[in-house]
């Protein structure tokens, strides 16, 4: 992940605002940043969205490919995830000039900006002007993507997303399956980094979430003849295809704990100030399927009971959110205007 | 490829354009905030990003400095879910490779390098989907973000595909046609000066057309040179709007 290098006294500063319950860009403890959802934005996928949470830019595209199935489980299709992070290689910096402003201007237009929790008046300058003078980048912060390095991460996301969907109630995999032994649907979800602005699980966890309920996948029939050989029939009209139910598809919260207390999606600066946090997969229902502590800090027990309670109101919110944005997008059908990066 | 004409008698090609036509060119230029300099484009179905971090000190070894220019590295890479089939691996195969020293060759030509001696520049492409005429995409987008960086050039660098088929040269191929299989050139174009910047050109082509197809090539990179023009105009006028000038 790119770094940020903090001192001890901007440390101090975000850590007694956490306490008081005002973080550095005026949220309070348990509010999310503004989230951008736009799904069918790469029109070669199946299913396909993009996500902006904050800095945090994450494009997904789920492909769906013929295969055959585990031999453990002979009449389920499978997800494959792979996470990639070209752009995301270089440094921080504390976004000077021209192009913050750019962004925000366009992106108010666009209708498609939900609030996830309530933002709250900032009682101070807003987020950019309040935290550029706070950060100071080293210049020489080396990226830690470079060369092999982010190898590691990629596979720590995908490992993660691989587990989350490791049980039989997230994703339907047996709809997934074509004929028994013989063939299934395999999907491949492919997450690329764009940018990295903190949260990244939950970021990527939205946007694999709305890919999945973007995808389509063409509708086969398995044809057998009298000889007993089978022959698989593709529909003819590109719009007979089936959708995945992803009601209950989780998603993860992730809890910074800063100082006492612990904060839902954190910045970069913040991440920096805290020294463990507990990633909560937790379904629309309010269910945790998956937990991990993550960081080279240690959490106390308590302190994890009150995260996880924490990770599944805020989840509940999140989930209802992202379901009727989504739904409102696909409400508007196809006379929909794309977007993507051009807003 | 038989069976499909990739040019009919009225002179139109399978997506409907004329010969020298472009297909649909819109771009954005400072798409993230963490980069120095960042742009997005598309081209048709072909869409690509383009980040710049730089000019900064060397990374890694030390010993890779140019001690009278700066260092330009360029890496390009190709989403898994880019193309038709899906890719196993994003970078690192030996096209991304070839792609990555094409666009720094080109870079390298049109930079004015010698003003940051001993420092480095990034150049990271991505493309998003590949539908035909992707080195052309991801110089163009290059470009701008390399502009949106504010690192100086000599001029833009504007790059067009073109192709040749029943005697004409067809500029800006797409998918379908460059998987025809015939000959086909890519140029990047330094426009004010007319200098070509690359030029490459696969199959085999005869001598006497070859200036016919560099010509269409070249008009069509002028015409790109128009429209990214136009953008990073647009792009300077909101931000100056935003700053209150």
């Amino acid at each position: 992940m790119a770094s940020v290098a903090l001192s001890e006294a901007e440390k101090v500063y975000i850590v007694h605002g956490v306490q008081e319950d005002l973080r550095v860009d005026g949220r309070g403890c348990e509010d999310y940043r503004y989230v951008e959802v736009e799904t069918d934005v790469v029109s070669n996928t199946s299913g396909s969205a993009r996500v902006k949470l904050g800095h945090t830019d994450i494009l997904v595209g789920v492909k769906a490919e013929m295969g055959t199935p585990k031999l453990e489980k002979p009449n389920e299709g499978y997800l494959e995830f792979f996470v990639d992070w070209c752009l995301a290689l270089g440094y921080v910096e504390e976004g000077l000039g021209l192009s913050p402003a750019l962004v925000l201007v366009t992106r108010s237009v666009l209708g498609l900006t939900v609030p996830v929790g309530e933002r709250r008046a900032s009682p101070g300058s807003p987020a950019h002007d309040g935290s550029k003078s706070q950060m100071k980048c080293s210049a020489n912060a080396t990226p830690e993507f470079e060369g092999r390095g982010g190898d590691d991460l990629g596979t720590e996301i995908a490992n993660t997303l691989y587990r989350i969907f490791n049980n039989k109630s997230s994703v339907d995999l047996q709809s997934l399956c074509i004929s028994p032994r013989e063939h299934c649907w395999i999907l491949y979800v492919d997450v690329l980094l764009l940018e990295c602005g903190g949260n990244l699980f939950d970021t990527i966890c939205i946007a694999v979430k709305a890919a999945l309920f973007n995808t389509r996948i063409p509708r086969v029939r398995v044809l057998e003849d009298e000889e007993g050989s089978k022959d698989i029939e593709l529909s003819d009209d590109p719009y007979d295809c089936i959708r995945l139910s992803v009601e209950n598809v989780p998603c993860i919260v992730t809890l910074c704990k800063i100082g006492y207390r612990h904060v839902v999606d954190a910045t970069l600066q913040e991440e920096a100030c805290s020294l463990a946090s507990l990633l909560v997969s937790v379904t629309s229902t309010g269910v945790v399927t998956c937990m991990r502590k993550v960081g080279k800090g240690s959490l106390d027990p308590e302190s994890i009971f009150e995260m996880m309670e924490t990770g599944k109101r805020v989840g509940k919110v999140l989930h209802a959110s992202l379901q009727s944005v989504l739904h409102k997008e696909e409400s508007l059908g196809p006379k929909r205007q794309k977007v993507g990066f051009l807003g | 490829m038989a069976g499909l004409e990739l040019l009919s008698d009225q002179g139109y090609r399978v997506d409907g354009r004329r010969a020298g036509e472009l297909r649909k060119i819109q771009a954005r230029m400072g798409v993230f905030a963490q980069a120095d300099g960042s742009a997005y484009i598309e081209q048709g179905n072909t869409k690509a990003l383009a980040v710049v971090y730089g000019p900064h000190e060397i990374r890694g070894s030390r010993a890779r400095a140019l001690p009278d220019r700066a260092l330009v590295n360029c890496q390009y890479s190709s989403a898994t879910f880019s193309t038709g089939e899906r890719k196993r691996r994003p970078h690192g195969d030996r096209k991304s490779c070839e792609m990555g020293l094409q666009l720094r060759q080109t870079f390298e030509a049109a930079i004015l390098t010698q003003l940051h001696p001993r420092s480095q520049i990034d150049i990271y492409v991505q493309v998003l989907q590949a539908d035909g005429g992707t080195y052309a995409a991801c110089v163009n987008a290059a470009t701008l973000a390399v502009l949106d960086a504010g690192i100086p050039m000599r001029d833009f660098v504007c790059a067009c595909s073109a192709g040749f088929v029943d005697n004409t040269a067809l500029a800006d191929l797409s998918h379908v046609e460059e998987a025809a299989g015939g000959p086909q050139l890519a140029l990047a174009l330094l426009p004010a000066s007319g200098q070509i910047a690359l030029l490459e050109m696969d199959a085999r082509l005869h001598e006497d057309h070859l200036e016919q197809v560099l010509e269409a090539a070249a008009r069509a990179a002028r015409d790109v040179h128009t429209l990214l023009d136009r953008v990073v105009r647009q792009h300077v006028r909101e931000a100056s709007i935003l700053l209150g000038d």
